[in-house]
């Protein structure tokens, strides 16, 4: 029974991390410009073809394809947000969920051109036998995501409780005027936003790629999951999106086991519904939070 | 109804029932069937959206609903089509009552994500429940009324724009009447409407449950047209396509729906030349149409016209 279900709960944390990493991106985005990316889902996919690209492809050490990884995913966030984000003027909430939409599928256009539409796989980052908890088999590359996600969301809360240009980011998003006034430089800040999201959403894709496979058309179911993510935590809080991503994958990947296995990608939905339709604001996001929000 | 309005209507449904006679392909009246189909449920997304300014990315999901339940009725319980059409309706109207009265508090990108997620709940269910599962089921009749059945691709093609051109012409009604004024008001405020005495809320309910009837007809449309179905047909891309025909078209105007779900139809069919970059070109066009024609194509082109026409006039 118990090795069983700590199997489960493995493999949900696993994936819950994924999402939680996608929720993030949402978030980074969202907090600073109010603008829903439909394509974070797009990046943990450059990560995971990319990483396979970099290490597999052109044989590079590991260390050297990570950073190629990271530097060629942010300035593929880069150039989404000056070609298409910056060139418009005040453009409405619809539009902007609508172009990030069309980005998305420009992004699979050119990823099933580069790489076709099979799977990809590289081998894990540390080879070993994997770990036996209660008789439930981990894999040492489960431990890699955990922990490098964990990792990312300590040095990302660092950035914008600590630093400067962290703290300025999250001025564009309570008010971009008063922002503009203080001196931050938006426009850098909303580049910046998209350049750490891509590069956030990359990450996620290099270290889930190797147990679960990474293929051109992934991008948008975890897009869905990542922003239900979001929501579940409240639209801008980094601590409820990777509560929310890790409950998600438990309760899918539970479900999946116990229940039935089709019905794994109606439990976030359901979920999001009954958030949404209860608790609209996000569990973790007080009521005064959500109202300074403009959408 | 205007008079300028009627007359734009009687040229447009003239130009397309004059189509077939020149068009000896079949290939090319399918795409006009499925364009026509589309409309259907892009005119609905569009009252919803321009006039009522209600997002939703569900759409796929009340067509769904309309392709599963009205193919089930006939096919297993021997439904006559028009019966199994109509109660598909109904269903779909219920789902529509049941979404519409928690979601449409919701405001925004949560509307959308809420309407969203009630699509993808329609298309788990049509993949795990539907008969046939992920593969669909087949042998759905055609549509037939009092023993004449509708089977050609050129019969159908007049069917379903025949079809068409009853709901435009019951939706511009509409939204040229006093609902369709009070309507627009509520897309630019809501709170001023209810100053007035209006209830929002109910009224709301009533535009959902319109566009969740228009898209319910499209998938029973679709189903005995095709007469196979399989849950693909139904999924999230599918809602963001007549998204897409209606943001492309010009969402403040019932025109533009029609407009668009042609233009997106087409589209992929003229695109199949590039073959494996056809995602890719697609995708360019939509970005750069968003980007550059924010109005839509619709709007920017009558425009263009009035300004020709005010040009004459300033010359004499």
């Amino acid at each position: 029974m118990l090795t069983v279900f700590l199997q489960f709960l493995f493999s949900g944390l696993t994936i819950g991390a994924v999402y939680a990493l996608v929720g993030i991106g949402f978030n980074i985005i969202y907090n600073s410009t109010s603008i829903i990316n439909l394509a974070q889902g797009e990046f943990v996919v450059i990560g995971g073809l990319l990483m396979w690209f970099f290490s597999e492809s052109l044989k590079l050490p590991f260390f050297a394809a990570v950073l190629c990884t990271l530097i060629s995913s942010g300035l593929v966030g880069l150039l989404i947000e000056r070609l298409t984000i910056k060139p418009l003027k005040n453009p409405d909430l619809l539009l902007m969920i609508m172009i990030t939409i069309s980005v998305s599928i420009v992004l699979r256009g050119v990823l099933m051109f580069l790489f076709g539409k099979e799977p990809y796989v590289y081998p894990p980052f540390t080879e070993g036998e994997p770990i036996n908890i209660y008789g439930a088999i981990i894999q040492q590359q489960t431990l890699w995501v955990i922990s490098i996600t964990l990792f990312c969301i300590i040095l990302l809360f660092l950035f914008f409780k600590r630093t400067i240009t962290g703290k300025a980011m999250l001025a564009c998003a309570v008010n971009p005027t008063a922002a503009k006034l203080a001196g931050v430089n938006v426009s850098k800040m909303v580049m910046l936003s998209f350049i750490l999201s891509a590069i956030v959403g990359a990450i996620g894709g290099m270290t889930i790629t190797p147990i679960s496979l990474m293929e051109y058309d992934k991008g948008p179911m975890l897009s869905v999951k990542g922003f239900c993510a979001a929501i579940m935590g409240g639209l801008g809080s980094n601590r409820g999106a990777v509560i929310g991503g890790f409950i998600i994958g438990i309760l899918e990947s539970m479900t999946a086991g116990y229940v039935h296995s089709g019905l794994k990608d109606a439990v976030a939905l359901v979920i999001l519904l009954l958030i949404l339709f209860f608790k609209p604001s996000g569990i973790f996001i007080t009521k005064s939070m959500s109202q300074l929000r403009k959408f | 109804m205007k008079k300028e309005d009627f007359m734009v209507f009687i040229v447009f449904f003239i130009f397309v029932g004059l189509l077939p006679l020149f068009i000896e392909s079949n290939y090319a009246l399918t795409i006009g069937i499925f364009s026509g189909i589309n409309a259907l449920v892009a005119i609905g997304l569009c009252i919803l959206m321009g006039y009522a300014g209600q997002v939703s990315l569900g759409q796929a999901g009340f067509y769904g609903i309309g392709a599963y339940v009205s193919s089930i009725l006939s096919v297993y319980y021997g439904f006559p089509v028009i019966l199994g059409i109509l109660s598909a309706m109904i269903v779909s109207a219920i789902a529509a009552v049941v979404l519409a009265v928690p979601a449409l508090r919701l405001k925004g990108h949560y509307l959308a994500v809420a309407t969203l997620g009630f699509g993808e709940i329609i298309y788990v269910i049509l993949n795990e429940w539907g008969p046939g599962g992920p593969s669909g089921f087949g042998d759905i009749p055609h549509f037939n009324i009092a023993g004449y059945s509708i089977q050609t691709t050129k019969e159908s093609f007049y069917f379903i724009w025949i079809i068409v051109a009853i709901v435009m012409l019951y939706s511009i009604n509409l939204t040229k009447s006093n609902t369709g004024r009070i309507l627009r008001a509520m897309h630019d405020s809501d709170t001023a409407c209810e100053a007035i005495g209006i209830n929002v809320p109910l009224l709301k309910i009533k535009v959902f449950i319109l566009s969740a009837l228009y898209a319910s007809l499209a998938g029973s449309l679709y189903s005995h047209y095709v007469t196979f179905i399989s849950p693909s047909s139904f999924s999230l891309f599918y809602s963001i396509l007549i998204l897409m025909m209606v943001i492309v078209g010009g969402s403040k105007n019932l025109w533009g729906a029609v407009a668009g779900a042609i233009v997106i139809t087409v589209l992929p069919e003229l695109l199949r030349k590039f073959q494996e970059l056809d995602i890719l070109v697609y995708g360019f066009i939509l970005t750069l149409t968003l980007m550059f024609f924010r109005k839509g194509l619709v709007p920017i082109i009558s425009e263009k016209i009035k300004n020709v026409r005010g040009y004459k006039f300033a010359k004499h």
